[in-house]
């Protein structure tokens, strides 16, 4: 079995450039790094905060505390390493004042390994995801990833949806690399075991529960 | 190789991080043990449908009304003084 492939990032090239161009005031030099990174921001956000004006909310305040703060950037991470740790704490301080009484930090409950090992162990389909709609498929992957404990889901949504790197997702969460490991190890198996009611293989039918 | 060790090393072997040595032992493992083949293809399934899902896209009109209204804050900013920015 091979390796996953990882999605392809943008050339970072001349983004040095654009920040220190954004750092000397030049707005549009902002401008082009907004565009390059709102619809990151913004999935990570809503995956955060599960709410869709919660997330424009992020998206904006995220990027006007970048721009505020483009002096403190001192180039030893990737400018974009940089703004999602922005986000991710900008999305978690919306959502503590959204529910005070709730604890929201990335730090929770670190149980034994025991709670992700694979209860159920069955074949998928060959191509799981199109026995279903789009919409459906959608909210079915929505559901699942919403189940996952704020810890788990985030270094998941970082590694395995926005490509971000174990050494980056660490910086960006403030977290240990063996931390991030042993989180996107256990995100990914409960995703499996809960996606397995979806997508495991049928006798016969339809393929659908 | 015991399935719980298979286990620890399984995300290390789906990102393609693992020395030869010790992915030879897990293909070895893969290649009798038909539980664990299923975990990680499954496992790998999971991670190619989320990835390649686009949940939660932003929509183009969506996308300018933020970027402008991101603009101009950052220019109401520039505006009041270079202590603020």
């Amino acid at each position: 079995m091979s390796a996953i492939e990882t999605k392809v990032s943008e050339p970072v090239t001349d983004e040095l450039a654009l920040v220190q161009a954004a750092k000397g005031g030049d707005l549009q030099a902002f401008e082009e790094l907004v565009r390059r990174y709102d619809r990151n921001v913004f999935r990570i956000a809503q995956h955060i905060t599960h709410n869709r004006e919660d997330a424009e909310d992020v998206v904006q305040d995220a990027f006007l505390k970048a721009y505020e703060n483009l002096h403190q950037f001192q180039g030893q991470s990737k400018f974009y390493t940089w703004l999602v740790r922005i986000a991710v704490n900008e999305a978690l301080m919306k959502l503590r004042r959204l529910k005070p009484g709730r604890t929201v930090s990335l730090d929770e409950e670190v149980k034994t390994e025991e709670d992700s090992l694979p209860r159920e162990v069955a074949d998928w389909s060959p191509n799981p995801e199109q026995q279903y709609g789009q919409a459906e498929l959608r909210d079915i992957l929505t559901r699942t990833i919403q189940g996952l404990p704020m810890s788990f889901r985030t270094v998941f949504v970082l590694r395995d949806v926005e490509g971000l790197s174990t050494e980056e997702t660490a910086e960006a969460l403030d977290l240990s690399i063996p931390a991030v490991k042993s989180r996107l190890l256990r995100a990914r198996l409960q995703l499996r075991e809960r996606l397995n009611r979806y997508f495991q293989k049928r006798e016969s039918g339809d393929g659908k529960p | 190789m015991k399935c719980s060790e298979f286990l620890q090393e399984l995300t290390n072997y789906l990102d393609g991080v693992i020395d030869e040595r010790t992915k030879a032992e897990l293909e070895d493992h893969l290649a009798w043990c038909h539980n664990c083949y299923v975990v990680c293809d499954t496992t790998k399934k999971t991670i190619e449908i989320y990835r390649d899902s686009q949940l939660y896209e932003l929509p183009d009109d969506l996308r300018n009304r933020l970027r402008s209204a991101i603009v101009s804050k950052c220019q109401a900013r520039k505006k009041a003084g270079p202590e603020h920015v």
